[in-house]
């Protein structure tokens, strides 16, 4: 065999291997949306042959059901507006946390760096119920604010800021300071601009971090109208009466805005979580 | 007189950046120590405490009662041991998948992005539509499990995935791995496209094959990046509750109710609030301890 044949099979090979075991990971998901597409005695016919991946007739009367039997929509807006509450009042304070230890010089810094860096793999279950009396005492139940302030403030996205403010070149803070700018002027004219894309990745670990959120809101949002889309599709599921269609339809619906928002942000997403293991 | 001036001058820039510095900082650190060390207060106070939700009232200093209770409780030791079975398992099986799978995305070819992608939707998808997809497809009847029904169709009998206490727990094991290793396998990536290409070039030079290379010069130059991964996922792994409570609610028999699921429940259900704080300050010091070992591993060599 000559050396490029052996090449040629060995591309193959990597090809074939690679397709297959991307069908285990993307199968289940596959799975799913071809069920929400079918009619409810279709989904679970045929099931050991490949034809339950092919729809014989495709409906959307599953996603018309879960809009009709649930606040879908509320959900949806639930999880939105909390969400993005969390990460833009988030990437607001920890930018300017992160940014003070990277810049500035003064008293209680390298402490203060220290009890960051420990407290990113803090374990938040365990403080969760204590948590929650404190927020009960505050009358907080059941409100946005339960569910946006606690988590404002982030370890981790404080320290992913400080790295790639350290970085961050003097001389245009410098430029800036000359020409008479003050230092809160600076951060927002000056170093947010330039700083697009530590934004970016914060935003799409902290929106996705709380987009997937379960046991906190399962505490705090016991209000049909406060559910958040996760609560929603559980309670859901739970639901009589039970109809696979419809809730093939409703995890689908769960998916495809963090799908639309990875696909976008893909890149960003993967630097937020490289960096933080290169350096980390 | 023209230095001391300056002196003067940089002394008070040297203050006012001070100033401009806790202005900067204290946002965030008032939210940190209201909503983790303030928290963290009260879970100790509670666990020194009989407190139960539901007579409110009648809350009393009982020292560390809830402690030696929580020692004898079986429920409690049922808990740790299946979070550390979790652990223990899904920890490698998890690490190495995510390991095999960037070795496989680490080749510079056509497509490949597309395979990273797939690798990765899992990861995206929020657990509790993970949960909820593989109870339908795990259910044991082979008329409405997927699995099973390739299963009886391949002529073996079908397994009781999620129904049965020999088999519950793996289930959830298997589909964790599945669901986390792309994040892993992202860890791994970056750190492999770290790793120097001449050092492959000369070993292909020397004639080295493939699993050499691996074992010469991909695991040593992964070392780092891998303790760093184990810690992660082991930390992840102790966090266990979305998936038994959404797919088995703990059962059967208990088999996958984890710490997080226990204080919940001791919590919430029982309304046991002071003795749940006590099994929260426990998971909390185990947490630290095996973050500070696993740390102290990184750090040696």
């Amino acid at each position: 065999m000559s050396k490029k044949m052996k090449r040629r099979v060995k591309n193959v090979v990597y090809y074939i291997v690679g397709t297959l075991v991307a069908l285990i990971f993307v199968a289940p998901m596959i799975w799913m949306l071809v069920s929400s597409l079918k009619n409810e005695p279709d989904i679970f016919k045929n099931l050991s042959s490949l034809s339950t991946f092919i729809p014989k007739s495709i409906t959307l009367e599953n996603f018309q059901s879960v809009f009709e039997r649930t606040p879908m929509l509320r959900f949806i807006f639930n999880s939105l507006f909390y969400c993005l509450a969390i990460v833009i009042l988030d990437l607001l304070v920890n930018s300017m946390f992160g940014y003070a230890l990277a810049k500035f010089q003064f008293k209680g810094r390298e402490i203060l760096t220290n009890c960051v860096v420990a407290l990113m793999v803090f374990p938040f279950e365990a403080i969760i119920l204590a948590l929650y009396v404190e927020i009960n005492s505050f009358g907080w139940l059941n409100s946005w604010l339960a569910l946006i302030v606690p988590f404002i403030g982030k370890c981790f996205t404080i320290y992913l800021f400080r790295q790639f403010f350290v970085d961050f070149p003097d001389e245009l803070l410098e430029a800036a300071r000359i020409d008479g700018c003050g230092p809160f002027r600076i951060f927002i004219k000056i170093v947010i601009p330039n700083s697009g894309p530590v934004f970016a990745t914060a935003f799409i670990l902290d929106f996705s971090a709380h987009w997937n959120d379960y046991l906190w809101p399962l505490l705090v949002s016991t209000n049909e109208e406060m559910r958040t889309i996760q609560l929603g599709i559980a309670t859901f599921f739970n639901t009589e009466p039970i109809e696979y269609g419809p809730i093939m339809a409703a995890l689908v619906i769960c998916t495809i805005p963090m799908l639309i928002l990875f696909l976008i942000l893909q890149k960003y997403y993967v630097q937020g979580i490289t960096s933080s293991g290169i350096k980390g | 007189m023209k230095g001391w001036k300056e002196k003067g001058t940089i002394g008070r820039v040297k203050r006012r950046e001070g100033m401009t510095a806790y202005l900067f900082s204290t946002p965030a650190i008032i939210l940190l120590i209201m909503f983790i060390a303030v928290p963290v207060v009260i879970a100790i106070c509670y666990s020194l405490m009989d407190y139960n939700t539901l007579r409110p009232e009648a809350q009393s200093f009982i020292g560390i009662s809830n402690y030696i209770n929580l020692m004898n409780d079986s429920e409690f030791w049922n808990a740790f041991k299946n979070t550390v079975y979790f652990t223990v398992i899904v920890v490698p099986l998890q690490c190495g998948l995510a390991l095999a799978l960037a070795l496989l995305v680490s080749k510079k070819t056509r497509g490949v992005s597309i395979f990273r992608i797939a690798f990765f939707a899992p990861t995206v998808t929020s657990m509790v539509v993970i949960a909820i997809l593989w109870q339908i497809i795990l259910n044991s009847s082979s008329a409405q499990g997927w699995f099973n029904a390739i299963l009886t169709n391949l002529g073996f009998e079908a397994i009781p995935f999620l129904t049965s206490k020999a088999t519950a727990m793996n289930s959830i094991i298997m589909m964790s791995a599945w669901q986390g290793a792309g994040y892993q396998m992202m860890i791994f990536l970056a750190g492999i496209q770290g790793i120097s290409n001449d050092l492959y070039e000369a070993a292909d030079m020397d004639g080295a094959n493939v699993i050499q290379k691996f074992r010469y010069i991909t695991m040593p130059g992964l070392k780092n990046v891998s303790k760093y991964v184990v810690l992660i996922t082991s930390i992840q792994a102790m966090r266990l509750f979305t998936q038994p409570y959404i797919m088995t609610q703990g059962g059967p028999q208990d088999s996958t109710k984890t710490l997080v699921y226990y204080i919940y429940n001791e919590a919430f259900r029982s309304r046991k609030f002071g003795y749940a704080c006590a099994a929260a300050v426990i998971y909390f010091v185990i947490i630290v301890i095996l973050s500070l070992a696993l740390k102290k591993l990184l750090k040696s060599d």
